[in-house]
C-alpha cells in the first residue's frame, strides 16, 4: 500500500540496539531522531482488531482527504492559506479516540486531521476549504477556522499560541459548572516559546483546570527548526515550571498516544490536574502550500529518513503482520478513505457560494438575555 | 432618586447581575481579597465566593483568554483589566479572539463577555498610563464599544454589558470613579447604542462621550451666562454609534464641535466628523472643530501635563470659533 511517501519505506530491524536518553536522566524526547527510526509499533492498550481497523480507517481518511486538499489548491478550488498535516494523523486519530463526545478540543491553524478524527463531517469540511456555503463555518472561516458545535471542535485558531489561554477558559468552565469532561488543546512546539503558552500553564496549574495541552513537536516552526528556535529543547520539561504533570511520547506511534492519552484524561477527569504532552511527529508536506516539501531548512533525506516512521504505514504494517486483515480488506478501508475524499470534494463542489448577504452576518447576534 | 458615585453604580450593577444570572464572574488582578484596585468589586467576594470573584495572577493575555474560552462555552466572563493600558498585552485575546469567533465559525460561537476598566488619563501618571483606547477598539467589528460618562449610565450600561450575547469593551473613565450623580432607584438599564442629549441647547452642538462629558457641561454652563446654548450629545457608545442623534443635534444647530480625550488622528472624533459632512453638509454654518489631547504622550509635569490634555478651555475655545465670536 502506498501512503503518499513518494519512496518506498523501508523498516529498520527491530534488533538494532536502541539509545535509551532516560536512562541517563535525560528525556528521550531532545535524542528522539535515532530513537524513533528504530523503534517498533507498540500495542500496549489491550486495543481488539476492530479497533485497530477504526484507528486505521480514521488516518486514512485524513490522509487521502489532504491529498485531494492538495490537489485542489493547485486547481485554486482552495487558496490563502492551507497547512497540511500529513505524517502526523497518529496524533488526531490517537487523542480523539480517547475522548468522550462531550469532551472539548482546539487546536491551530494546521486543523483538517483533528476536525476529521473528531468527526466532523469530510464534506462539511472540504466545503469550507473550498469557501462555499455548507462549510462547516458557512464558508467565513477557510483552512485555519474549521469549527463545528456539535462535535465540541472549538476551532481552527491562527495566531500561533492564541488559542492556548481560550483552552484554560473552557476547562475553567468546566470547573465552574463541576462537570468531569477535559479540554484538548493542540499546538506546535514553536508555540511553547510565545507568552500566552507559560501564562496559560501556569494558571492551568494554579486553579487545578482539566486541560491537556499537546505539544505537536514536527522540529519547525515554519521554516525554522527547533535547535534554532528553543534554548532547551526538551520542551515537555517546561511543564515542571508549573508544577504539571509532563509526558513526551512518540506521535507516530498510535498506540503510544492513546496510552499517554489515558493517564492525561484520567488526571484531568478524577484529579482534576492539567498535564502536557510532547508529541514528537514529523510534517511530511511544507508548512503551508507556498513552502516546498523540503524547502531550505531541510533536506530531502532528513525527510525521507522520517517518512519511514510513516504512521500510517507502521500500524498498516502491525495489523498486516498480525494477520488480523488481509491485503483485499487493507485495500477496501484505503478504497474507502479514498471514497470519502471523493464525496467531500464532489459535495464541495457542488455546494453554493455564501449568498451576499452573509457578508454581513454573524458579525453579532441579537442579545437573548 | 440616590445620588452615587460612578464607583457604587458600577459596583451595584456588577452586583445585580451577579445574583440575577450565576453564568456571571469576575475576574481580574485584585478584583477578589482586594477589593479591586478601584474598589469596584468591594464586597463581592464575600458575597458571591472565589469561583465568580476570581483573582487572577499579573497575566493580561492569559485571563483574558481565559474569559473568552470561558464565554465560547456559554459561561458570562466580566474580565477586568486594572486599566486599559495593560489590556495592550491582552490585545489578541480581545481582536483576534473575542471579536472574531462569532464571524469565523459562521455565527457557532457567541461571544458573551465583558471587557471592562479605566481608561484615560488621570493626574500625573505619565506617559503609559494616561491613554484614551476608544478610538482603536471602536475600530473593530465583533466589538461593542461603550464609555459611559456618569454613574447612571455607568449602571445601566454596564447592565445592558453583561446581559449583551456579544463582547462588550467598557471603558470606565479613570477620573470619573469619585464622580457623584442620581441613578434611578430599582432596576435602571441604558440600551446599548443610544446616545442622550445631556443638555437641549440652540447655538452649537457639542458631540462627545466619556469622561469629556462632564466638560462639555461645564462649558455649556459657561456659555449659558453669555446667552449662548449648547446641545451636548453624549454619544454613550462608541460602536454602533448612535449617528441619528448627531445628525438631528447638527441640524438643529448647525455648528458643531467634537470632543474626546484621545488624540486626533484617526480618533473617534474624526468618524463623527466624517459622518457629519456626509450627511449635514448642507446644514453646517460653519466648519466642525475637534477637541481632543496634544498630539504628544502624557507628560508627567502638571503644568505640561495641563497642556496636554483636552480642557474646557480648549472646548469653549472651539465653541466660540465655530459660532465666529473669537
Amino acid at each position: 500500500m502506498s501512503t503518499g511517501a513518494k519512496r518506498a519505506p523501508e523498516r529498520k530491524s527491530k534488533n538494532e540496539p536502541e539509545k535509551d536518553g532516560a536512562a541517563n536522566g535525560e528525556n528521550p524526547a531532545a535524542n528522539a531522531d535515532d530513537t524513533e527510526t528504530q523503534a517498533p509499533m507498540r500495542d500496549t492498550t489491550g486495543t481488539d482488531a476492530e479497533l485497530r481497523k477504526e484507528l486505521l480507517r480514521s488516518m486514512l481518511v485524513q490522509r487521502r482527504f489532504e491529498e485531494r486538499c492538495a490537489e485542489a489548491y493547485a486547481l485554486g478550488k482552495i487558496g490563502g492559506f492551507c497547512h497540511l498535516y500529513i505524517g502526523q494523523e497518529a496524533i488526531s486519530t490517537g487523542v480523539m479516540s480517547m475522548l468522550r463526545p462531550d469532551d472539548y478540543v482546539i487546536t491551530a491553524y494546521r486543523d483538517h486531521g483533528q476536525a476529521l478524527a473528531r468527526g466532523v463531517s469530510p464534506r462539511a469540511i472540504m466545503a469550507e476549504l473550498f469557501g462555499k456555503s455548507d462549510g462547516c463555518s458557512g464558508g467565513k472561516g477557510g483552512s485555519m477556522h474549521l469549527f463545528d458545535k456539535a462535535t465540541n471542535f472549538l476551532g481552527g485558531h491562527g495566531i500561533v499560541g492564541g488559542h492556548i489561554p481560550i483552552a484554560a477558559g473552557v476547562a475553567f468552565a468546566i470547573k465552574y459548572r463541576r462537570r468531569n469532561q477535559v479540554c484538548v488543546c493542540f499546538f506546535g512546539e514553536a508555540a511553547v516559546n510565545i507568552g500566552a503558552f507559560h501564562e496559560t500553564l501556569n494558571m492551568a496549574s494554579l486553579w487545578d483546570l482539566p486541560a491537556i495541552f499537546i505539544i505537536e513537536n514536527n522540529r519547525y516552526g515554519m521554516g525554522t527548526s527547533i535547535s534554532r528556535s528553543t534554548a532547551n529543547e526538551d520542551v515537555v520539561v517546561r511543564a515542571k515550571g508549573y508544577r504539571m504533570i509532563g509526558e513526551s511520547v512518540d506521535g507516530q506511534d498510535v498506540f503510544a498516544v492513546r496510552e499517554c492519552m489515558a493517564r492525561a484524561t484520567e488526571r484531568a477527569r478524577k484529579e482534576k490536574r492539567p498535564t502536557l504532552i510532547e508529541m514528537r511527529t514529523y510534517r511530511f508536506m511544507g508548512h503551508s502550500m507556498s513552502d516546498a516539501v523540503n524547502g531550505t531548512y531541510r533536506t530531502k533525506d532528513e525527510l525521507e529518513e522520517n517518512m519511514k516512521r510513516d504512521p500510517i504505514l507502521l500500524l498498516h504494517n502491525l495489523i498486516h503482520e498480525a494477520g488480523e486483515l488481509t491485503e483485499g480488506e487493507l485495500h477496501k478501508i484505503d478504497d474507502d478513505a479514498k471514497a470519502v475524499a471523493q464525496d467531500a470534494w464532489d459535495f464541495a463542489d457542488a455546494s453554493p457560494e455564501p449568498a451576499a448577504e452573509e457578508l454581513y452576518t454573524d458579525i453579532l447576534v441579537d442579545t437573548t438575555s | 432618586m440616590a445620588v452615587v458615585t460612578y464607583r457604587d453604580a458600577l459596583t451595584q450593577a456588577l452586583r445585580e447581575e451577579l445574583q440575577r444570572d450565576d453564568r456571571v464572574f469576575l475576574m481580574g488582578e485584585e478584583v477578589a481579597q482586594y477589593n479591586g484596585a478601584y474598589k469596584v468589586s468591594k464586597g463581592l467576594l464575600d458575597e458571591f465566593g472565589p469561583m465568580r470573584i476570581v483573582d487572577t495572577p499579573i497575566t493580561e493575555l492569559g485571563f483574558a483568554g481565559i474569559g473568552v474560552g470561558a464565554a465560547m462555552v456559554g459561561l458570562r466572563p466580566i474580565v477586568e483589566f486594572m486599566t486599559w493600558n495593560f489590556a495592550l498585552l491582552a490585545i489578541d485575546q480581545v481582536v483576534n479572539a473575542a471579536a472574531k469567533m462569532l464571524y469565523m465559525s459562521g455565527g457557532q460561537y457567541k461571544m458573551p463577555m465583558v471587557f471592562r476598566g479605566p481608561n484615560g488619563a488621570a493626574l500625573q501618571l505619565s506617559a503609559q498610563h494616561s491613554q484614551a483606547w476608544e478610538s482603536w477598539l471602536a475600530h473593530i467589528p465583533g466589538l461593542k464599544v461603550l464609555t459611559p460618562g456618569t454613574p447612571a449610565d455607568a449602571k445601566g450600561l454596564l447592565k445592558s454589558a453583561i446581559r449583551d450575547d456579544n463582547p462588550v469593551v467598557f471603558l470606565e473613565g479613570e477620573m470619573l470613579y469619585n464622580t457623584k450623580g442620581e441613578v434611578p432607584d430599582g432596576e435602571h438599564i441604558v440600551p446599548i447604542g443610544v446616545a442622550e442629549v445631556k443638555r437641549e441647547g440652540s447655538d452649537c452642538s457639542i458631540i462627545t462621550h466619556g469622561k469629556m462629558v462632564l466638560v462639555a457641561m461645564k462649558v455649556a454652563d459657561e456659555l449659558a451666562k453669555e446667552g449662548i446654548t449648547l446641545d451636548v450629545v453624549d454619544l454613550r457608545t462608541i460602536r454602533p454609534m448612535d449617528v441619528e442623534a448627531i445628525a438631528a443635534s447638527v441640524q438643529k444647530t448647525n455648528r458643531a464641535v467634537v470632543v474626546e480625550e484621545g488624540w486626533e488622528l484617526c480618533g473617534v472624533g474624526a468618524q463623527v466628523v466624517d459622518f457629519i459632512q456626509r450627511e449635514c453638509f448642507d446644514d453646517l454654518d460653519a466648519p466642525v472643530i475637534r477637541v481632543h489631547q496634544e498630539d504628544v504622550p502624557m507628560p508627567y509635569a502638571k503644568n505640561l501635563e495641563r497642556l496636554a490634555k483636552p480642557d474646557a478651555a480648549k472646548t469653549l475655545a472651539a465653541v466660540k470659533k465655530v459660532l465666529y465670536l473669537d
